[in-house]
């Protein structure tokens, strides 16, 4: 007792005497006005739970309330005419409440009976599904067809806890036709359920894989819905309570345009390699074809694991997107680039003269001409035409890498164009800023020779080319790349127009242009030209070929002869063209893998899709 | 070595009756997660929670170990490491269903709003009992205890989590209260924030949120809506009746109709299953346990002490009464989980350390001990 009076001394030392007073009342206050509340809460709970009770067990116990889903169907994907390419069709499903089934053995016999399916299949599927609460509703058999929902819901009365769940699917309209563009739909997994991408998203909902599907996901997903219904003892629908609708995803109108893409596709069929036509005027992606194609419909049939593993690791790539995800050395596409950064450098002037004979000595090697025998000496465009190497040996020399760089990087290599489909590369363009980090070796010479003819460290994908080629034919306009032209919602003020965005002008003189367009006209219009073949007397057509080294050429006087070498050895052939030269509607560019000669392999496939183009669009009458 | 007469003033009838409420929260969630546990043997949320009153239990160890007159010297600290760390969930916290509050250190996820409750509480019963300070402080005085407090409050609302700031500001005005706050003030305030509330409903609240407090007015506004929850929790507890269904027999439970329901609505699944006894006697043990903490406030040796105390059993006090609230259908929803019934990790340690301090103070309360 001693001790406590000593506390209490001090306590007075530290609390003065009114704070001690005011502090009770506090505390009193405070443990008042919780017992207040919490006895306000026992009031509550006693009117709920012993006076409105009855009522409420009663509406939980009786009234048999279900919430059911109701999918959103996804936008449909049509083409820049209006041509649907990627629609819903309605699949129907076998549901099956087990709480609310009668004989369960005997609703699996009937059917299976119905469906014409083995008792044991769909008793393997009961098994499979036998943690699922019984309450809930487990899908016995997915996508049925037509006489077999007939002949179920014609029984359904007998058979209790058995339904039918309607939901869209995806239908591909033009089965195999652009599914790198398109992309696929499958099953979002649970770790995307769990990150921060897909909000909003329930187990079992499909999401899109590459392409557009991929890309415009935000807008074709649409909003699930759902009702609220009460239903009877059997499980049967009595009465609607409430619904929420579901919202239906968002239209996508594709740039391209499907015939075009069919053309385009038939051109590089049975080889792998990539087309890609755009709209030099803004920018708009007309075909994009990838090669070799494979089947969206297997994804949405659901895939075997075999027939994934064989699809996945196939070694021509069929799920590769080459147009914006092959990178190659684009050869002497590159040339033209050369040419422009050269003379806008003051390197060379167009009337620069520099002889071939069919080899240049440089730094104790011998850098060869593609003509063995030489061109003899000429200017640019002549030079241009021929795809002389060693004048384009020579402009590189006195251009530089990193004024070549800076000049091609404008053209838009070297980045991402944005074209907004996932998994796009950005290519390499080689300067020695990126040798000296990237390898650790200071750049030599030699190398600027290599790249100078689209070689050695260069490389691009068929996109960035044919956009780089958009910018010489419209004189320095340098678009972002896009594939969806309209977003169209559900009301008439829903729909967004989406135009090309110019991501620069590039600041190269208007006569330098008309040195290298004059050039590239004359590959196609020219005697002399490498692509001369595909000449077509209607519009006049420019271009320039490209045969991109795989493998380092042993030294030697000639070239391998392309059919002597093996498949994987030999050059890729490319050409990229306009027409009408001059008045440009369309680009093309062509990659054939192991093609071989680009005036041979390439240029005559970009002809077909340009002739195509040309014979359909209503403003082209060029020339 | 810890003093024996320490362990003498250890008020063992708070962990008694702690441990009767955490049984509750136990058999709850256990119930809540009967189907799921069934469906995901592996995912198995009920041992995750034994695991993390394990935890719990041992922060509240540690926290009787050092003595609670330490934390005065660095309070301030405290209250700026808390508000640091809430000021990096702006900008590299996790996003969760479109609000930022989680933040994440080496693959432990945590909230700084948590730990800013237990911060300002011992910020602010060290300011007010300090020497210069005396009971109903004049306005001088306030000025920076109310603004210390409006910083974390305005983060927190632009996370947002609006139930958090509700709860740091009526903790924070609970310990103002404590120290004895001027009826003028307080009409004064009143008067000053109520031309305020048109302008906050306007333009600050979102629609969901307006939309919760509308259907507490009228209930049957928007039954499938907005008002979809709180009358399916509604239907849960009513339908428990005097003696509830028994154990793991709550068909609203089970039938998937309770939404959140082994966090925010925890409260209906016990209400379901066991009826008016059962929630009478859940608010029963919560009342006890707010007594005997404020009872360990009344003893403390100094203010300092009272006034930690009074904070902390504010932090379970207020949480209590706005879950329950809003769960029958008296206060609006918002997200405020049942102390150390709700399923949770993080409000868990918090509330652990709460009683942790409030045992450390009961511990402590004779002077001469320490001397």
């Amino acid at each position: 007792m001693l001790k406590r009076r000593n506390t209490d001394s001090v306590e007075l030392l530290n609390w003065q005497v009114t704070d001690v007073a005011t502090f009770q009342k506090q505390y009193f206050l405070l443990l008042g006005l919780m017992l207040l509340v919490l006895l306000a809460y026992v009031f509550r709970m006693w009117h709920l739970q012993v006076l409105q009770g009855a009522t409420y067990r009663y509406q939980s116990e009786n009234n048999r309330i279900r919430l059911e889903e109701i999918p959103a169907a996804r936008g449909i994907i049509f083409d820049r005419n209006g041509n649907p390419l990627v629609e819903n069709r309605p699949a129907y499903h076998i549901q099956l409440i087990r709480e609310d089934v009668r004989d369960l053995d005997q609703t699996i016999r009937d059917v299976a009976r119905l469906c014409e399916r083995s008792p044991e299949e769909l008793f393997g599927v009961l098994e499979a599904g036998k943690h699922v609460p019984k309450f809930l509703p487990m899908r016995l058999m997915s996508d049925i067809d037509r006489d077999c929902l007939a002949r179920v819901e014609a029984q359904r009365i007998r058979l209790p806890g058995v339904f039918i769940q309607l939901e869209p699917k995806r239908e591909y309209r033009w089965r195999g036709t652009a599914p790198h563009l398109i992309g696929y739909l499958s099953e979002i997994t649970e770790a995307e359920l769990k990150g921060g991408q897909y909000q909003g998203y329930f187990p079992g909902e499909e999401v899109g894989r590459i392409g557009v599907e991929s890309a415009f996901e935000k807008y074709l997903h649409g909003k699930r819905g759902g009702r609220q219904v009460e239903v009877d003892a059997i499980g049967r629908r009595m009465r609607l309570l409430d619904e929420v609708l579901p919202i239906a995803g968002k239209n996508v109108w594709l740039t391209i345009d499907i015939q075009l893409q069919k053309v385009a596709e038939s051109c590089i069929e049975g080889r792998a390699g990539a087309i890609v036509a755009l709209d030099p005027n803004n920018g708009a992606v007309l075909a994009m074809a990838s090669s070799p194609l494979f089947d969206q419909e297997k994804f949405i049939r659901g895939m075997k694991r075999e027939e994934w593993q064989a699809l996945s690791r196939d070694s021509s790539h069929p799920l590769l997107n080459r147009c914006i995800n092959g990178t190659y050395p684009p050869g002497s596409t590159y040339k033209p680039l050369v040419a422009l950064a050269a003379l806008q450098e003051g390197a060379i002037t167009p009337d620069t003269n520099f002889s071939c004979p069919g080899f240049l000595e440089f730094a104790d090697r011998r850098y060869r001409c593609w003509r063995a025998h030489g061109h003899g000496s000429m200017s640019m465009v002549p030079a241009i035409i021929q795809s002389c190497d060693v004048y384009f040996y020579q402009s590189g020399l006195r251009l530089g890498v990193d004024r070549l760089a800076h000049w091609v990087k404008a053209f838009g290599l070297g980045e991402r164009t944005g074209i907004g489909l996932p998994g796009e590369s950005p290519g390499l363009v080689p300067s020695s800023a990126w040798k000296k980090q990237a390898l650790g070796v200071p750049w030599q010479k030699g190398e600027t020779l290599s790249i100078a003819i689209g070689q050695g460290f260069d490389s691009a994908t068929p996109l960035q080319m044919t956009l780089a080629y958009a910018a010489i034919a419209n004189n320095g306009k340098l678009w972002q790349p896009f594939v969806v032209h309209r977003i169209e919602g559900h009301g008439p003020d829903e729909v967004d127009e989406i135009r090309g965005k110019l991501k620069q002008k590039i600041p190269i003189e208007q006569r330098y242009f008309d040195v290298v367009k004059k050039g590239l006209l004359g590959v196609v219009e020219s005697e002399q030209g490498t692509a001369h073949a595909i000449k077509d007397k209607t519009y006049p057509t420019a271009g320039k070929t490209g045969t991109a080294q795989v493998v380092q050429m042993a030294e030697g006087p000639n070239r391998t002869p392309t059919k002597n070498l093996r498949e994987r050895d030999r050059d890729h052939a490319w050409f990229i063209g306009y027409a009408p030269a001059n008045n440009p509607q369309i680009v093309v560019g062509a990659l054939v893998e192991h093609g071989g000669h680009g005036s041979s392999a390439a240029a005559p496939l970009v002809q077909k899709v340009i002739a195509e183009y040309l014979r359909n669009a209503p403003n082209a009458a060029g020339s | 070595m810890m003093d024996r007469r320490l362990i003498e003033n250890f008020d063992w009838s708070i962990i008694w009756v702690l441990i009767g409420i955490i049984c509750i929260g136990l058999l709850s969630i256990y119930s809540a997660l009967y189907n799921q546990i069934q469906a995901h043997p592996t995912h198995n949320l009920f041992i995750r929670q034994l695991m993390w009153f394990s935890v719990g239990f041992t922060v509240m160890l540690f926290s009787l170990l050092v003595d609670y007159q330490q934390l005065k010297r660095i309070s301030l600290w405290l209250y700026l490491l808390a508000l640091l760390l809430l000021f990096a969930v702006l900008f590299i916290g996790k996003d969760v269903n479109g609000s930022k509050r989680w933040l994440e250190l080496g693959g432990f996820q945590f909230q700084p709003s948590e730990f800013m409750k237990i911060a300002i509480v011992i910020y602010l019963s060290s300011y007010f009992s300090s020497q210069e300070t005396s009971p109903y402080p004049g306005l001088k005085k306030l000025a920076l205890p109310v603004c210390l407090v409006a910083i974390p409050v305005l983060v927190i609302l632009s996370q947002p989590d609006l139930g958090t700031a509700i709860t740091i500001l009526a903790i924070s005005g609970t310990v103002i209260f404590f120290v004895g706050i001027r009826w003028r003030y307080i009409i004064s305030g009143a008067l000053l924030i109520a031309p305020l509330l048109y302008p906050v409903w306007e333009h600050v609240l979102k629609p969901y949120q307006k939309r919760r407090i509308l259907i507490l007015l009228r209930p049957d506004l928007d039954p499938l809506g907005a008002g979809y929850h709180i009358r399916q929790s509604k239907i849960a507890i009513g339908s428990g009746m005097l003696w509830g269904k028994g154990f793991l027999n709550g068909t609203q439970n089970k039938l998937h109709f309770l939404p959140e329901k082994h966090t925010d609505f925890i409260f209906s699944v016990w209400a379901e299953e066991w009826g008016f006894v059962g929630c009478f006697v859940l608010l029963t043990l919560f009342a006890l346990l707010i007594v005997l903490s404020l009872r360990v406030a009344r003893r403390s040796k100094d203010r300092y002490g009272s006034l930690l105390v009074v904070g902390m059993t504010a932090l379970v006090l207020w949480q209590v009464l706005i879950n329950i609230g809003m769960v029958i259908g008296l206060l609006p929803v918002v997200g405020i989980t049942l102390p150390f019934v709700s399923y949770g990790g993080s409000s868990l340690i918090t509330l652990c350390l709460a009683i942790g301090l409030i045992e450390n103070v009961s511990m402590r309360r004779y002077i001469f001990q320490f001397r």
